[in-house]
């Protein structure tokens, strides 16, 4: 790639391990350009977010155009296109957490941590999302950080709850 | 791992002949793998429908038991089996389960996934075989981590029994699994919208026809069923339609049972299987237990954000299609919300719309540029800041995204419940008009829960 082009192209390698999950995943569909999200997917888990770099190197190993792949890292929301934090705080904002007082979690965790939803901690450590209705209903408000799920959660909980996330 | 709670959806009594999705839950809440599933008959239906049955027969059981899409929209599930196309040429073709669970309020499928993965995997088999699929997705979203593990272990386990890949169980039928998971948003769950995603482009719907059936995924015939609709088939072919005819209550038009639940200020807010008929005061007291003390119920949502309010005294109404249909708007998903007297109408749908503005795809104007209107109108209402006409503009809103004007459902259904509410609640609406009284902060924002 030249050297002149704003993107940066030539900053990012995949690596060994992320060149092999993508190859396997493309096994799964009759077609590669259908291992597009798994890809970028599979970046994210190995560098937390997806550089501009990335987006050429998925575009190469699927035979793709990059405008594509940039299509498709742009329109899902659990695929981040800007550095995240190392933890990511995804609030549900069903109407069913809404009554169940979300509204009030969420400020308890934007007053904590001192920035707003879609934003991300200075020292890089949190993240905070909305989410569609984790389907956890029954637990509202309901929260995820990272892979893990919690019910139930009270505005006067938030900083313990977030303690266990360094 | 410890799963996540379903209310007391573990602890109802469930038997074989009245639970033919729940009967095999374990008390305890986990998984049902695949040696405790066999053990409770599990495999037996699709032992008969593939070793037993001609294809053609599968199909017509289907269609004569009156199942019916269990993802929202009830669109009888044997009709669209039977759009796929009879060209015997036409050989490549794909079933796909909706397993792309984001409408609020609704946590079915992954009570199904989570604990009993192998009745999917089993009545997938059984539809592939009817439909000649050769190979299934499960479209999974990305949130449901714990789904995603138990269903990829659960579809190893099928494959090292000879349960999925080739001759499967003997009969020479051939059919493959993946388990597809997604990146977010909402609108995946639309079909037509999932197809693409699953080929790994955005997710915007398609226009219609043509029909997945005749061109889906990859531009070969596909069917699209959601998980509990799919979980329903294996009984279906075990017990036979009569059977599963007389599940349902007297009056109801939906046959067999419906996982329905409630949620929001109620005692016990959870998921059950129950059959189709019961009336929403059976489900909202006898198995929610009525209010939380303190709370009083103020209006309800039969079924997901896109369904549109109740009142109280619409509870004796019959959960089912038609039951919930003659009261003015959709059962949905079954999964129902009660809504509290402290909420305050013009907060909720501003939620409400926040969210739905907010997952638009942005395919086509309307919905694009309609919802954050909605939104923008809204939040001012809230704030006390609305001027005279917004209340007409919001219902215009309504009018102008409703059904058939936009591209898929989903504007439809953001306009639903708001369309309920100002007809309900039209005081609270008017409250929000600059110079009249406020309409003052959802007391949600106070109240430690």
């Amino acid at each position: 790639m030249s050297q002149t082009n704003l993107i940066q192209t030539d900053r990012f390698t995949l690596s060994e391990t992320g060149r092999s999950a993508i190859e396997h995943e493309l096994h799964h569909y009759e077609d590669p350009r259908a291992a597009s999200i798994e890809a970028l997917k599979i970046v994210q888990k190995e560098h937390g977010w997806v550089p501009d770099g990335a987006i050429y190197a998925i575009a190469e190993v699927l035979g793709i155009p990059a405008s594509d792949v940039e299509g498709v890292a742009t329109f899902y929301s659990q695929i981040f296109r800007v550095p995240v934090g190392r933890h990511i705080i995804r609030v549900c904002d069903s109407m069913t957490c809404y009554i169940g007082g979300h509204e009030s979690v969420l400020a308890a965790i934007q007053q904590k941590l001192g920035i707003a939803s879609g934003q991300t901690t200075t020292d890089g450590r949190f993240t905070l999302l909305p989410v569609c209705c984790l389907g956890n209903c029954n637990n509202a408000p309901t929260l995820m950080i990272d892979d893990d799920t919690f019910g139930n959660v009270s505005p006067e909980g938030v900083a313990q709850l977030l303690e266990g996330y360094p | 791992m410890k799963l996540t709670s379903f209310g007391t959806a573990n602890r109802t009594p469930r038997q074989e002949e009245t639970h033919p999705l729940t009967w095999r839950l374990r008390d305890d809440g986990e998984t049902v793998w695949l040696d405790e599933y066999r053990q409770k008959n599990g495999y037996a239906a699709a032992q008969k429908a593939l070793t037993e049955m001609a294809q053609a027969d599968i199909v017509q059981q289907v269609k004569d038991s009156g199942l019916k899409g269990r993802g929202g929209a009830g669109f009888p599930a044997g009709v669209k089996w039977g759009l796929m196309p009879n060209d015997e040429s036409m050989n490549i073709r794909y079933l796909l389960c909706n397993a792309d669970e984001m409408e609020p309020n609704t946590w079915k499928d992954r009570l199904l996934m989570e604990q009993l993965p192998h009745l999917l995997i089993e009545g997938m088999i059984i539809s592939a075989r009817a439909l000649k699929a050769y190979r299934g997705y499960i479209f999974l979203r990305g949130e449901y981590v714990d789904a995603a593990r138990i269903l990829n272990r659960a579809v190893e386990e099928a494959k090292a029994a000879g349960l999925l890949g080739k001759n499967i169980l003997g009969s020479g039928f051939d059919f493959e699994l993946f388990v597809h998971t997604g990146a977010g948003r909402y609108i995946c769950g639309e079909e037509t919208a999932l197809i693409n995603s699953l080929e790994g482009r955005r997710a915007n719907p398609r226009a219609k026809p043509p029909f997945p059936a005749a061109v889906g995924v990859w531009g070969k015939p596909t069917c699209v069923n959601n998980v509990e609709t799919l979980s329903n088939v294996p009984a279906i072919v075990a017990n036979g339609v009569d059977w599963y005819k007389a599940l349902a209550r007297e009056g109801s038009e939906d046959m067999g049972t419906k996982l329905m639940g409630f949620s929001g200020k109620v005692k016990n807010p959870g998921v059950w299987e129950l059959p189709f008929g019961i009336t929403a005061q059976e489900l909202f007291e006898d198995y929610a237990g009525g209010m939380q003390d303190g709370f009083r119920l103020k209006c309800w949502q039969p079924g997901g954000a896109g369904t549109g309010f109740l009142l109280p005294e619409h509870l004796s109404a019959q959960m089912f299609a038609g039951g919930i249909g003659k009261v003015g708007t959709r059962m949905g998903t079954g999964l129902a919300l009660a809504v509290d007297e402290r909420i305050n109408m013009v907060s909720l749908l501003r939620n409400m719309e926040e969210f739905f503005a907010r997952e638009s795809c942005g395919w086509c104007t309307p919905c694009r540029d309609g919802l954050p209107w909605s939104v923008k109108l809204l939040q001012a209402l809230e704030k006390g800041q609305g001027q005279p006409g917004d209340i007409e503009t919001l219902e215009q809103l309504c009018h102008g995204l409703g059904p058939g004007k936009t591209f898929c459902a989903h504007a439809p259904g953001a306009v639903e419940p708001l369309g309920s509410a100002i007809k309900y609640f039209r005081s609270e609406f008017e409250a929000g008009i600059a110079g009249t009284a406020p309409a003052g902060q959802p007391e949600t924002a106070t109240v430690s829960v």
